[in-house]
């Protein structure tokens, strides 16, 4: 029955993971950029929700509707801005640009909400579900929830729109999209703001789980990158395999050899993949 | 041209060992900073400027170094000796490593290595029976003599010989065959496979070359503050300053690596000295404004002003 507890918190968790990987995947797969900023826009998305409920008491269900084209504004312009003029270099210069992008954006957040651990509480709290023996708190069904119609709306974005269309195009073939009319570098904009958009509203949902602190924008990140490499690059779907397979894994992993290891685990996982699979599960070989 | 730019830096670096004779023990703290951060840097550049793949291993090479070395120390082992194994445990485990690491390219490659780091960072947490875990190492006070100023001599020229020695080694690297193969590897790696090029072996070779200098630094940084835990030896900055330097001075340029490891570390002294509260923000400006407006760094500048535009 322990087993079936563990596979529960498995899943919420994957479904979240899910949810920070798949903007992060989307930029990597498509810019062929590691935004290493995607661990700060989880936390401010975090603040937001937390700004939102107790100045404004503003439910964080509804914070998510503000943080999407917040983040996307933002991510668009620093696309626009700064990514754009340098999108053809080397990877190492993207990598860095972004990595110096989020000092500035990490100290700034420090030095606006300082580094102690914040918590968003709901008044009144929404209890527990229990299922059996299986006992859930109900805010995380919810925030798995939305993480789920979060990625699902990224997927039909992707999937049904004149934009998403022009994103996929652009992943493809690059040059053979310019030759049909794609404006390469507003589609890069665009990818990058949904992407944005994703790590804030996680980040909204991550609000209600875990504690707010500049200083969890590195772990973040790290499982954005675990997630990505699980489940292959650039697809939605394999954002969602990966997660949850990062979620059982972790679950499970830290009932077997304790939750110190988690993270060891997690990586030794990542190593593996990269040398035998690289492509991820559901990758297809030719986009790495 | 290339044997004067070599020359000159030897001459610098050199000049540089005439610090004990009017520094103060401040200053020696900024040399041995200078010294180490070149050592760094210089030590990158054979991987990541030579070869062209993106390691963010640094930060695990000293890491471990100071592991190693520190525990060895601690438990009353020779300064050289500790060196020694740091050294070769980190060419031996860079060369299995980097057999396997290096058939990854671009970003795959730059998160594995990154994930090295990560890994022995949990790794020398949870051994807290070797490493003393999250508390930390404490590493005794060797028998030396001379006080407080006595001691950070001995500290600055120890790093300083070993920049010295890193110097030699790298420099004679990029003359050598391996450094010409590496070049080869960098510009065209299924061609430089095709032509003979045992690619997986150089490749190693420059990972283990990237390290081996790396750690040893790590064991005298051990030996020097006395005190070390994970979260300081295997910070993340240590993986990403290396790469800021060298990208600095100019990328693929030994004598620009050193270089970029002066002036950073200047620039660094400068902005945490007098802005701590948003110095990792000043830091990331300078960065964001390097890439966008240098980003063929200082060495560049003087070509750029021959010609009246940038290099293509």
């Amino acid at each position: 029955m322990f087993i079936l507890q563990i596979l529960a918190n498995g899943i919420v968790l994957g479904c979240l993971y899910a949810c920070i990987a798949a903007g992060f995947s989307l930029v990597w797969g498509v810019l062929n950029v590691i935004n290493l900023m995607h661990g700060s826009f989880i936390v401010l998305g975090s603040y937001l929700a937390w700004g939102a409920y107790n100045s404004l008491g503003l439910s964080p269900w509804l914070t998510l509707a503000i943080a999407a084209p917040l983040f996307y504004a933002f991510g668009y312009l620093v696309q626009r801005g700064l990514l754009n003029r340098v999108i053809a270099a080397p990877v190492l210069v993207t990598l860095t640009l972004t990595f110096g992008l989020d000092l500035i954006l990490n100290n700034a957040m420090i030095l606006a909400f300082k580094a102690d651990y914040r918590r968003l509480i709901l008044e009144p709290a929404l209890g527990t579900l229990a299922m059996g023996p299986v006992v859930v708190p109900v805010d995380r069904i919810v925030a798995m929830g939305f993480a789920l119609v979060l990625t699902g709306a990224l997927y039909l974005i992707l999937r049904k729109s004149r934009v998403g269309r022009a994103i996929i195009a652009v992943r493809l073939d690059r040059d053979a999209a310019t030759l049909m009319g794609v404006r390469v570098k507003p589609t890069y904009a665009a990818a990058f703001g949904l992407g944005a958009a994703m790590a804030g509203c996680a980040g909204v949902l991550l609000a209600l789980i875990f504690p707010i602190s500049p200083l969890s924008a590195i772990p973040y990140l790290g499982k954005a990158f675990v997630v990505c490499v699980l489940g292959g690059l650039g697809s939605v779907p394999g954002a969602v395999v990966g997660g949850l397979l990062l979620g059982l894994v972790e679950s499970f992993g830290a009932m077997a050899f304790g939750p110190e290891h988690a993270v060891t685990l997690s990586f030794a996982l990542l190593i593996l993949f990269l040398i035998f699979r690289p492509q991820g599960l559901l990758g297809k070989r030719g986009f790495e | 041209m290339k044997l004067g730019r070599d020359l000159l830096l030897f001459g610098l670096v050199l000049l540089l060992g005439t610090l004990p004779f009017f520094g103060e023990a401040y200053t020696l703290r900024l040399g041995t900073f200078a010294c180490m951060y070149a050592i760094m840097a210089v030590s990158w550049n054979v991987i990541g400027g030579l070869a062209g793949y993106p390691s963010f291993a640094t930060a695990a090479f000293f890491g471990l170094g100071a592991y190693a070395g520190g525990v060895l120390l601690a438990k009353g082992a020779a300064l050289l000796l500790a060196l020694a194994f740091a050294g070769a445990l980190a060419f031996g485990g860079a060369m299995l490593l980097g057999a396997v690491l290096l058939r990854l390219r671009g970003h795959y490659f730059a998160i594995a290595s990154l994930a090295v780091g990560e890994v022995l960072r949990e790794l020398t947490n949870t051994a807290t029976n070797l490493t003393g875990g999250g508390m930390g190492l404490n590493i005794p006070l060797g028998a030396m003599t001379g006080g407080i100023l006595g001691e950070a001599t001995f500290h600055f020229l120890a790093m300083w010989g070993l920049l010295l020695l890193a110097l030699a080694v790298v420099v004679w690297i990029e003359r050598s065959k391996l450094g010409f193969g590496l070049a080869c590897i960098r510009q065209n790696e299924s061609a430089a496979d095709m032509i003979g090029v045992n690619a997986t072996l150089y490749k190693s070779l420059a990972f283990a070359f990237s390290g081996v200098f790396v750690a040893m630094a790590g064991t005298l940084y051990a030996a020097w503050v006395h005190y070390i835990e994970p979260p300081d030896v295997y910070d993340i900055l240590f993986a990403v300053k290396p790469i800021v330097m060298a990208l600095l001075g100019g990328l693929g340029s030994t004598v620009g690596a050193v270089l970029g490891a002066f002036v950073f570390l200047g620039i660094e002294e400068v902005v945490w000295r007098n802005y701590l509260q948003v110095h990792t923000g000043v830091l990331g400006f300078l960065v964001v404004v390097l890439l966008l407006f240098l980003p063929h760094g200082l060495v560049s500048i003087g070509r750029r002003l021959r010609t009246g535009r940038a290099p293509a």
